[in-house]
């Protein structure tokens, strides 16, 4: 069993005593291959294979990914969405695991990865339907792998871990060719892993030997409560328990996350079984556009996160050996703009629903007591119309 | 051609049959392979179908239903056994938040092809949580499909029928009746299986019941007719969607109505059904619409659960108070 615990200085894990007496065993070691200020480190166990040119297209998919977020976040504060669940400060823990996408792997979200969703082909309009309340969740799941978001935390890891079984029996899984290969990279938070669902499917997973990466985002903050309340441990340490190698990586160096994922999805494809990625980030934004972080967090916490930004390194490091220049930062920044105002006028745009076209969704064929209603519903709306055949509610 | 057999043997029939129609169909559930299920329903399908078919679960409802709607998505058609009526509290997230609406959820784009078989109900002498009737929690979840058979006849086709849907069905099967046996045409379904049954015709009187009730409701409808009454007898089978043509129409025609029951009377779907006939039917009701049904506490102790569920007596009183009128 590989469970990879770190490969820095293993003295750094402490205990701590709260002040309510609760022993917490704490750490931040991890994978790291870039620094926070942008210097490439080297990892005895995990190393970054790709040329500069990887690190730039993932570079060009997080500064995408939070122009999308800041853009539908203003929408939100201009009344224009009913609620967005921010991902600003995790665009290097969703890009490098979506960069390491490959063969016939499928993506299983929770509600907050809309940097994969992009790198997906997934049209941020789409996403944004759900937010405004225009749709339910409007997406072609099958053509972009990229399944549907859930919102009963922590339920997809069970989704995930049926899917993968359906694939091993499928015979995608373990074949020599590692194109003909898949496996389910299942993304949920810190707070999903106290749910029983992500127990039970641990369970599974670890069961069946099922292809699933578990890809757990730590941002450090449920809502409001911190990790503390979820885990005594490291929370990657939890797999353990469960049979499933895991391992903790820089969830803000894009190079490290996708170096583990890539192991992990290797690993799945190949028949070897599920992993657990906890990647170590930080939300800097609010939970949802609906929360107030500045009730249960310190500023100080906030600016020290700040400082590792998971963008800004990979900048740095890019442009220091002169695989980017400015023109070319430039015309990122302006394709980046392009998107904000593609997603600011296109929201506006996105077609009202009618609610009568809903009933036929519930069942395969509408039964006649549902069309009874719909129809009901329809003459009562039509009752309101005035002789010009005009809606007068 | 047909056959004798027990529901539990008609089940078993069925769902090998479904098992050979399609390679996509598959078994999930706790017990379910080398034992083949506590009430052996599943007996020798995963010798014969092999463990990837038939697959023995760890002990998590909420796990089985959850990885069974992966499986769904993936293609496959799973059938799911919970082991008792009582134990699907800890699926009924999965099932009424995500399995219920997936349709729903993904504009219309997904289905969720699966089959939830709860053993249901009580007169078994079993322990606390054994004997429930959860009918009520799904028939008030749009998006399931919610059925229940009363005969073998019903268990080998409706099995089949339900495997065969594109909704998610949730099976209710009546544990007290699995031993019973009864005669299966192996050759063609006898309805759809949406459809409610006239299982005996009558003019004076219509009850309404579904699963381990319909064989009380008929002997109480022939005890009836002893005292020169005539009782008619509809099986509901599908309780959501209910097949409220045949209700009316029956209701329309005797002008009384009595919904029977074992599960609690509050919220009951004996509830929905009244409403729906006072709705439909005003006009003919020469009675209110009566419910005979358990009573509004959690399922007693089993030296008492005779007098807690329905039987031929409380029946025919219901009969004679609507007759009353």
């Amino acid at each position: 069993m590989v469970v990879v615990t770190t490969s820095t200085d293993p003295n750094a894990s402490e205990t701590v005593v709260t002040p309510g007496g609760t022993r917490i065993e704490r750490s931040e070691e991890f994978i790291q291959l870039l620094t926070p200020t942008g210097e490439r480190v080297e990892d005895e166990t995990f190393s970054f294979t790709h040329d500069d040119a990887t690190i730039a297209a993932n570079l060009r998919h997080m500064v995408l990914g939070r122009r999308l977020d800041t853009e539908a976040t203003a929408l939100q504060r201009k009344g224009q969405l009913g609620l967005w669940a921010p991902s600003l400060g995790q665009e290097a823990a969703q890009v490098g695991s979506g960069a390491a996408i490959a063969g016939l792997d499928e993506v299983i979200p929770s509600y907050r990865e809309h940097a994969v969703a992009l790198m997906r082909g997934v049209d941020p309009l789409d996403l944004l339907k759900t937010f405004r309340g225009t749709a339910m969740v409007d997406w072609d799941s099958v053509a972009t792998r990229f399944h549907l978001y859930s919102f009963v935390i922590g339920t997809q890891a069970l989704h995930a871990v049926g899917y993968a079984m359906g694939m091993q029996r499928d015979g995608v899984v373990g074949n020599p060719d590692p194109a003909d290969n898949g496996a389910v990279l299942v993304y949920f938070g810190d707070g999903a892993t106290s749910q029983g669902d992500v127990s039970e499917a641990l369970v599974f997973a670890a069961s069946y030997q099922t292809p699933t990466v578990f890809f757990v985002q730590n941002n450090q903050w449920a809502i409001s409560e911190p990790i503390e309340i979820q885990s005594r441990i490291p929370l990657y340490r939890r797999a353990t328990g469960f049979g499933i190698p895991s391992v903790r990586v820089d969830g803000n160096d894009v190079l490290a996350v996708q170096s583990v994922t890539e192991w992990a999805l290797d690993r799945a494809r190949r028949g070897d079984g599920p992993t657990f990625i906890e990647a170590f980030t930080y939300r800097m934004g609010a939970h949802t556009t609906s929360d107030d972080p500045t009730k249960y967090r310190r500023r100080e916490e906030e600016a020290a996160w700040r400082a590792k930004d998971p963008i800004e390194r990979v900048r740095t490091y890019l442009l220091g050996r002169g695989a980017v220049d400015q023109a070319w930062l430039d015309e990122l920044d302006a394709e980046a703009e392009a998107l904000g105002v593609r997603v600011r006028e296109g929201a506006l745009a996105l077609p009202e629903p009618r609610l009568e076209d809903y009933w036929a969704l519930t069942y395969a064929s509408l039964p006649p007591a549902l069309a009874a209603q719909r129809d009901a519903y329809l003459a009562y709306e039509a009752s309101f119309e005035d002789a010009d055949g005009e809606g007068g509610r | 051609m047909s056959e004798t057999m027990t529901m539990a043997k008609a089940l078993n029939a069925g769902l090998r049959r479904a098992l050979e129609a399609d390679p996509k169909v598959l078994l999930a559930g706790e017990d379910i392979g080398k034992l083949g299920g506590v009430f052996r329903i599943t007996e020798h399908l995963q010798r014969d179908f092999g463990a990837d078919r038939v697959i023995d679960s760890p002990l998590a409802e909420s796990g089985i239903v959850g990885t069974s709607l992966g499986l769904a998505l993936r293609g496959y058609r799973p059938v799911v056994e919970i082991q008792f009526d009582g134990f699907v509290w800890p699926a009924f997230d999965q099932i009424t938040s995500q399995v219920s609406r997936m349709r729903f959820r993904s504009m219309g784009r997904l289905s969720m092809p699966m089959v939830i078989r709860i053993p249901f109900g009580g007169a078994i002498g079993a322990i606390e949580h054994h004997s429930e009737s959860p009918e009520a929690y799904f028939t008030h979840t749009p998006g399931l499909v919610v059925v229940s058979p009363s005969t073998p006849l019903d268990a080998y086709w409706m099995i089949q029928q339900a495997v065969a849907s594109d909704d998610p069905v949730v099976f209710l099967e009546p544990k007290r009746r699995y031993h019973e046996k009864g005669e299966v045409d192996l050759t063609e379904p006898p309805l759809p299986l949406d459809a409610a049954r006239v299982v005996l015709q009558g003019s004076d009187a219509t009850l309404l019941t579904y699963g381990p009730m319909v064989k009380t409701c008929v002997e109480a409808a022939l005890a009836a007719s002893g005292e020169g009454r005539s009782i008619e007898v509809i099986d509901l089978r599908s309780l959501s969607p209910l097949d409220e043509a045949t209700i009316v129409a029956s209701v329309e025609r005797t002008g009384r109505a009595i919904v029977v029951h074992e599960a609690a009377r509050s919220g009951g779907l004996g509830a929905e059904i009244a409403a729906r006939i006072q709705e439909s039917c005003f006009y003919a009701l020469e009675a209110p619409v009566l419910r005979v049904t358990g009573y509004d506490m959690p399922y007693p102790p089993s030296r008492v659960e005779a007098q807690y569920l329905p039987d031929l007596d409380r029946i025919l009183d219901a009969v004679d108070r609507s007759l009353a009128h």
